[in-house]
């Protein structure tokens, strides 16, 4: 039905200012949309990457996550025994058969593994004492499910074996000890073993915690610090398909007992954070294509009020009900459709104005703006939203124009 | 047996009531055959302009029924009476109800392109002729506002012929005219009905002009009270 395009055509051509007022109404929601969403997305993508990009996908810990039966539990099946407060067994900690562990993980597609040992140490460099968490580490392993070596400011991963008692520690613990590349310095683990230690690389992630308290070590060096010979305590998992780590850790988990972390898990208070501010980043810019649709149904309703003669001779002239409604419902949607083009082309131009700001605190990962995502999807989902509030705020008004009696309409006129 | 040509409109018994329970029209016969130039005439609220919709098939009859060419309209759909509308009927009314945002030529397309008979240039060839029978040729590109009142008056009737006919209803078209354009809008009508064979009904309550039909209809309070035909 070219024809009626052609009459809806030409009447917003011919109210241009109304026209005008509701394409901009929904440009401005559109654009909206696109920023805030942009805004959000881009900030959130970030630290997700972030996250993953310094955490393992998955962490296996020597813990379990439900106690060991306990023997009034194994003599008694099923009946009802209640035991609080179980005390942990004294046994050698850390995650037996680890390395037939990271054996077979390795052998799974698209998982890399890496055995840790992590604990507590203290740092002395002459009178300054500073307690650190030290990770002993495979360095040819680690490599691969960790982007540590990314973040090397000085040295390298591969130095530590280079080293006798090489350390890797991060800037902000270098400089609260006051010590450089080079520099030796004395650890010593909550275990009594007193170990002088040379820094064979820095590295700067952007995470404080981490670059003011954590260090890495060779594991059989760690091993020999903590006291703890041939343990290691956590496994770290890489995958080469991030989504798939949640249900990856509940498969370790039911196959090996120890207890297994994906990073979503680990970081589940950041990750409900998101999900309020999708909520109320997704509520604000509704509410503003909301009005943007209030603005068209107001405009077609006036207009379908102002045209009851021309709806009455067209019906008269043999037009059909469905013509009428199709001609309200054309305007209402190139309405739409306008402000859908003009609000992407002005949301594109809000991205590119927003990543122009810049913050005088610079963060340590060298992110000092604000962090825009442009995927294409955006503009697509404001469009997608945008013409459906047009058609259904035009839906309804253009149902009454087409329900119109002509007779009425003209018997008032004459 | 049905006779061989029956007549273009008829009405059988027809009463039009409103819901609240005035009676518009009441037990009307009419038979209309083509070529005929009827004047409806009656006082303000005789139901002139009801019988009228009633013919356009706009309305529907709350009793008895209207054939258009031996068929019956009542149980049609409101869009299959929409395309009789549009293939059989023109309609022409007091004010010219011209579509403002287009010229005069794209309101004679416009029904023309809405049956989708004719295609493309013909479409518009066929409406600037019929401007031009009319003597608005050279203004058939303005826009209503820009056209006097005869001028208007007249691109809505090339309007009404735009996919020819059968029948042209006219409710009071000559009521905002003046004398002179009043007279020329009924000299076309007599043209249409005599030359070119189309029925036109026109309601008015001018008695000079209604003089000049072929047949006089005059009504009281929803009933025929004479008929010259």
């Amino acid at each position: 039905m070219f024809l009626m395009f052609d009459i809806a055509r030409g009447m917003l051509a011919r109210r241009r200012r109304q026209t005008l007022v509701s394409v901009s109404g929904v440009a401005l929601g559109v654009a909206f949309f696109i920023a805030i969403v942009a805004l959000m997305r881009g900030f959130q993508t970030y630290f997700v990457d972030q996250i993953i990009d310094v955490a393992p996908h998955i962490t296996i810990k020597d813990e379990t996550r439900i106690p060991a039966p306990q023997a009034a539990e194994l003599l008694h099946p099923g009946a009802a025994v209640a035991i609080s407060g179980v005390k942990p067994r004294d046994r050698i900690r850390g995650i037996r058969a680890a390395g037939d562990k990271v054996a077979m993980l390795e052998a799974m597609e698209g998982v890399a593994a890496a055995p840790v040992l992590q604990g507590q140490a203290l740092m002395r460099y002459g009178s300054r004492d500073v307690s650190a968490v030290v990770t002993g580490i495979d360095p040819a392993r680690h490599i691969r499910v960790s982007n540590i070596e990314k973040d090397m400011t000085a040295g390298r991963l591969d130095d530590l074996r280079r080293t006798a008692n090489g350390i890797i520690i991060g800037e902000g613990l270098g400089q609260r000890l006051g010590i450089g590349m080079g520099d030796t310095l004395t650890v010593i683990s909550p275990q009594g073993v007193v170990l002088s230690m040379q820094v064979a690389g820095m590295f700067r992630t952007g995470i404080q915690t981490v670059d003011q308290g954590h260090a890495f070590a060779l594991l059989k060096v760690n091993q020999v610090l903590q006291d703890r010979p041939n343990v290691v305590n956590q496994i770290l998992v890489r995958l080469a398909d991030v989504t798939q780590a949640e249900p990856m850790a509940r498969l370790i988990e039911s196959r090996f007992g120890d207890r297994a972390e994906s990073w979503e898990e680990q970081s589940a208070n950041v990750l409900t954070v998101f999900v309020i501010q999708n909520a109320i980043t997704y509520s604000v810019t509704g509410a503003i294509l909301l009005v943007a649709a209030f603005g068209i149904y107001n405009v077609i309703s006036t207009v379908v009020f102002e045209k009851t003669r021309d709806i009455a001779i067209m019906k008269s002239l043999g037009f059909t009900e469905g013509d009428i409604q199709l001609l309200f419902l054309v305007q209402g949607l190139v309405a739409g459709l306008l402000g859908a083009i003009l609000g992407s082309v002005l949301g594109a131009l809000m991205i590119e104005a927003l990543a122009q700001i810049r913050f005088a605190t610079s963060t340590p990962s060298g992110a000092n703006g604000f962090i825009m995502d442009r995927n294409w999807r955006i503009y697509a989902a404001a469009c997608f939203f945008a013409l459906m509030a047009a058609g259904i705020a035009s839906v309804i008004p253009a149902r009454r124009a087409s329900r119109l009696d002509p007779v009425q309409v003209v018997r008032g006129a004459a | 047996m049905a006779p061989p040509d029956p007549p273009l409109l008829e009405l059988r018994d027809v009463t039009r009531q409103l819901p609240e329970g005035a009676v518009l029209v009441r037990d009307v016969t009419l038979v209309f055959r083509r070529g005929e130039f009827v004047a409806v005439t009656g006082p303000s609220g005789s139901g002139k302009s009801s019988l009228l919709y009633l013919l356009g098939l706009l309305d529907r009859p709350s009793a008895g029924h209207v054939l258009l060419e031996g068929r019956d309209t009542a149980r049609l759909s409101t869009n299959e009476l929409a395309a009789l509308r549009l293939q059989k009927l023109g309609f022409v009314f007091q004010f010219h109800f011209l579509l403002p945002e287009f010229s005069a030529l794209d309101n004679v397309e416009i029904p023309i392109r809405r049956l989708g008979r004719l295609k493309g240039a013909a479409v518009r060839d066929r409406a600037m002729a019929l401007l031009a029978a009319l003597g608005l040729g050279d203004a058939a590109r303005k826009l209503p506002e820009q056209l006097s009142g005869g001028m208007r008056q007249r691109a809505a009737i090339a309007r009404a012929l735009a996919n020819d006919p059968a029948l042209i209803l006219a409710d009071e078209p000559t009521g905002n005219l003046d004398t002179a354009n009043a007279a020329a809008v009924f000299d076309i009508f007599e043209r249409l009905a005599r030359e070119e064979g189309r029925t036109v009904i026109v309601v008015t309550h001018d008695p000079d002009l209604a003089k000049r039909a072929t047949r006089r209809i005059h009504l009281v309070d929803g009933r025929i009270v004479s008929d010259s035909g």
